[in-house]
């Protein structure tokens, strides 16, 4: 399975990944390589098996229904290049 | 019936310039699950606290953080799906819906896709005009709201808090099954009485606990299905109303002028009551769902969903029947009262070993309507339960007419107080002493003799003299009592 140019653009926009066109070029043959040796798997049968959501039959750990975690602002804020007042605060991204 | 082609009645169609056309709506509900913690973590739910402190490092998405649900947020679910007669599904997967937004620092929200919580149900519409309307409930899944962004701030900034990010919704999906904007009130008006009486979302709206995105179409009838827009931000079911009606009416023109319907996205401007495109995001709607690999799939123990079932509470549309039956209510009478389980508990004490039809009435137009007037919630009502009901006894034992009860309400409403005891301390008491009451209605023939002999010609006057014998005896009077003797006095019938 190969993919052309125009999907590794657009998998690079969903991405918001910024790729040049030299990029584009070489990205196109190394996901089509991935995905030929992906589909290797598609030569086994697994009629009749279900998929594995898991390596381990466990069922999933659920918590109850108390608050134990919250009044960390600053540690919330630490990376943010800006803040203001509590807030995060980015570039307009008004609809 | 197939409701998928459900054809709405004529009265329901809207007149377009080229014949007449038929609303078809569905809407995607987001109710914000009920409980004290997040879906995923341990961060408080609590509406209105200073930004980003109901946050924690899962929320924030920080590297390495895993999200361990919260069991609770999973029943309350279950229990709204109970409630809307739905299938639970007793495996259901978590995937990923992949998008990009400020609000959402994992860069992918946690919902479900392919396998729902909550599979098909049904919620039913009891329309004014007596019409029972069906909306089939498609699915119900579970996933995380996303964080608040505020773009009033700053000219060039927007200001993100995320203390609602990670809390859990429940997206509550109906078939297109609606056909006017009156039928999509009424569904989320009772979605919202359902949701409260399971005590699993508080369904309020101004703080967005409930938000609906209005699926609009429009068709010629008979026609299959017309292109449909997706309305967003519309955060009052009054908004809904117009906010259909203008999309329709957009479409409708659109088409008649030769156009086409392009399925997009628009928002609802509460500003302007007109909708208005969002943005072209036919690259954005590619969310690349997929299971997520930090949560395995959801399997939930048959006997489990029975526990939450055996505890659901009475639903509204069987508290009605019951209250019809057991009281002797019109229907329109106990729809009112089961809007809020609050009312309905409230009318229950006030009738209990009462006249359930007098306390429907006194609840309805006096309770109500005084609670209305002053911007008060039933919950806190000035006046209990018990103190309507002694009103109530009061007219009953004829101890006080209807206009002095009335009155009465006012005092105990402003005071409290026993009504009884107010009734004794002010005198209060009905006239019944006929030798009295015939004083009063001599008087007051014997001072209008010119409207006595009137009245032979004209029985109809009698009411005035009943009026001015009321008036006399301060309301007091018997009104019957008022009444008959006036009749024999004045020699009419």
């Amino acid at each position: 399975m190969s993919v052309d140019v125009a999907t590794v653009r657009r998998i690079a926009r969903l991405a918001r990944i910024a790729v040049t066109e030299e990029e584009a070029q070489s990205l196109q043959h190394e996901l089509s390589a991935i995905l030929d040796w992906v589909e290797q798997l598609g030569e086994v049968d697994v009629d009749g098996v279900p998929p594995m959501t898991s390596t381990v039959a466990m069922a999933m750990k659920k918590r109850a229904d108390t608050v134990t975690d919250g009044g960390r602002v600053e540690d919330i804020l630490r990376n943010a290049p800006e803040t203001e007042d509590g807030y995060f605060v980015v570039p307009k991204v008004v609809e | 019936m197939n409701k998928a082609v459900r054809e709405a009645a004529s009265q329901k169609l809207v007149e377009g310039a080229t014949g007449r056309w038929e609303i078809v709506v569905g809407m995607e509900v987001h109710a914000q699950v009920t409980s004290q913690a997040k879906l995923f973590s341990g961060a408080s739910t609590r509406f209105g606290a200073d930004p980003n402190t109901n946050v924690s490092l899962v929320d924030a998405a920080m590297p390495g953080m895993l999200p361990v649900i919260n069991e609770f947020c999973i029943a309350q679910a279950v229990r709204t799906g109970l409630g809307l007669q739905a299938k639970i599904n007793l495996r259901s997967v978590f995937d990923r819906k992949n998008y990009f937004y400020p609000d959402l620092p994992q860069g992918y929200q946690i919902s479900q896709y392919s396998d729902p919580l909550v599979g098909e149900g049904v919620v039913q519409l009891d329309m004014p005009d007596g019409e029972r309307v069906e909306v089939g409930i498609e699915r119900i899944h579970v996933e995380q709201d996303a964080g608040k962004s505020l773009h009033d701030q700053h000219p060039a900034k927007t200001y993100v808090d995320l203390n609602r990010t990670g809390v859990a919704l429940m997206e509550i999906v109906s078939r297109p099954d609606l056909r006017s904007a009156d039928e999509a009130r009424a569904y989320l008006t009772k979605l919202r009485t359902i949701l409260r009486y399971l005590g699993t979302c508080d369904g309020n709206m101004e703080e967005g606990s409930l938000r609906a995105d209005i699926n609009v179409s429009v068709r010629r009838p008979g026609e299959p299905l017309g292109t449909r827009c997706e309305v967003k931000n519309v955060n009052s079911i009054r908004f809904i109303g117009q906010a259909i009606e203008h999309e329709a009416r957009r479409q409708i023109d659109l088409i008649e002028d030769g156009g086409t319907v392009e399925q997009e996205t628009r928002l609802f401007d509460p500003r302007t009551g007109a909708t208005r495109s969002m943005r072209s995001k036919e690259e954005a709607h590619d969310y690349r769902y997929f299971p997520d690999p930090d949560l395995l799939p959801l399997e939930l123990e048959q006997s489990w969903v029975d526990a939450i079932a055996a505890d659901l509470p009475e639903l509204p549309d069987d508290k009605k029947a019951r209250l019809i039956a057991e009281y002797g209510l019109s229907a329109y009478d106990a729809g009112i009262l089961v809007a809020d389980w609050e009312t309905a508990d409230f009318f229950e004490k006030v009738a209990a070993g009462r006249d359930g039809k007098a306390a429907a009435n006194w609840v309805i137009n006096d309770l109500l309507g005084a609670l209305n007037r002053d911007g008060r919630d039933i919950t806190d009502s000035p006046l209990s339960p018990d103190q309507l009901g002694a009103i109530i006894e009061l007219i009953g034992e004829e101890v006080i007419s209807g206009k002095i009860a009335k009155e009465l309400f006012e005092i105990v409403w402003t005071e409290g107080g026993d009504p009884r005891d107010i009734v004794e301390a002010r005198g209060l008491k009905q006239v019944t002493d006929t030798g009295a009451i015939e004083a009063a209605v001599d008087e007051v023939i014997s001072a209008n003799p010119d409207k006595a002999e009137q009245a032979k010609a004209k029985p109809n006057l009698a009411g005035w003299f009943v009026g001015q014998v009321m008036k006399a005896t301060g309301g007091k009077a018997n009104p019957q009592a008022v009444n008959a003797l006036v009749k024999k006095k004045l020699g009419v019938e």
